[in-house]
């Protein structure tokens, strides 16, 4: 069982087909769990601290506003645990603030770069190309298992 | 500053969506409590949310899943059901961040389909398909646009 990042992180569709096929998705909700299961000071409104910013150092310069590296720092430890990753070319949900913009862009810039297997695709438009993205997925998610 | 204690440390909560003429989030919120053993199940309008030990959820999620294979649709969640930092009984109002499964909502009955065609394929064919180029979205035509800029 492969970890495999799922981009956008917080995918229904790939979260479900990658679990579907017998691997373990990464993707926004595990790193939130984490952070809200873990005992601290409270920080409300949604448990984000000010401590998250300088984990974000790890991935994101000093000059880069804070808002990113406090995305970083749920992002970046899934980014080096995963094993491969699965990428939807620009989805159109994936949109937001300036933060939720680049923070996109620092990940998959660094998905791509890491050296990991790695499918990129598009969202399907019609019942033809939902076959072909389902198909690519499962054969990308087979081949994983026999490179492990 | 005081002192966050988290519940239900140790719990994982998914979400189970259904997008089917035959089954009903309702049949899924049933069958799940039909088998809960004390998990904590909430019935939504999609689907139900399912919260306790990794084992007892995946335990659910396994039944569920033969309901209706192709078009009962699993996602972790990171907050449980009812956490007031976003439960709508606490912050009134829409709650935010529905919208990416509205969107991809829109596009399953696609992967439902895929995933029935790609059940019945050989090894050989599956290649095929997964090999197939999936076209790009032709760019705006330049005539297009002006006639757009001139509208505005």
């Amino acid at each position: 069982m492969a970890k495999v990042f799922i981009y956008p992180a917080t995918s229904l569709i790939l979260s479900d087909l990658v679990a579907r096929f017998g691997h373990q998705p990464l993707g926004s909700a595990i790193s939130i769990r984490e952070h809200i299961q873990t005992p601290g000071f409270d920080s409300p409104p949604i448990q984000m601290t000010s401590d998250d910013p300088q984990k974000g150092l790890k991935w994101a310069a000093v000059e880069v506003p804070s808002g990113i590296r406090g995305r970083m720092s749920l992002y970046g430890p899934l980014v080096e645990e995963a094993e491969a990753a699965i990428i939807i070319d620009e989805p159109d949900l994936s949109f937001g603030c300036m933060g939720c913009a680049r923070t996109n862009e620092l990940l998959a810039f660094m998905l791509r770069e890491k050296d990991m297997p790695r499918l990129e695709l598009r969202y399907p438009t019609s019942k033809e190309e939902g076959v072909t993205f389902v198909a690519a997925i499962k054969e990308f998610l087979k081949n994983l298992e026999g490179q492990q | 500053m005081k002192p966050y204690v988290p519940q239900y440390v140790g719990t994982v909560t998914k979400y189970v969506f259904v997008d089917s003429p035959n089954t009903t989030p309702q049949d899924i919120a049933t069958a799940a409590y039909e088998i809960a053993q004390g998990v904590m199940i909430k019935e939504t309008c999609f689907g139900c949310q399912i919260t306790g030990s990794p084992e007892d959820v995946d335990r659910i999620i396994a039944h569920l899943r033969k309901l209706d294979p192709y078009r009962i649709y699993v996602k972790d969640r990171g907050f449980p059901p009812g956490d007031a930092r976003r439960c709508r009984a606490d912050l009134g109002g829409a709650r935010p961040g529905y919208l990416g499964h509205e969107y991809e909502m829109g596009l399953v009955r696609y992967i439902a389909y895929g995933l029935q065609e790609t059940d019945r394929m050989t090894p050989e064919e599956l290649s095929a398909a997964a090999g197939r180029e999936m076209p790009t979205p032709e760019a705006l035509d330049i005539d297009i646009l002006e006639s757009l800029m001139k509208e505005e």
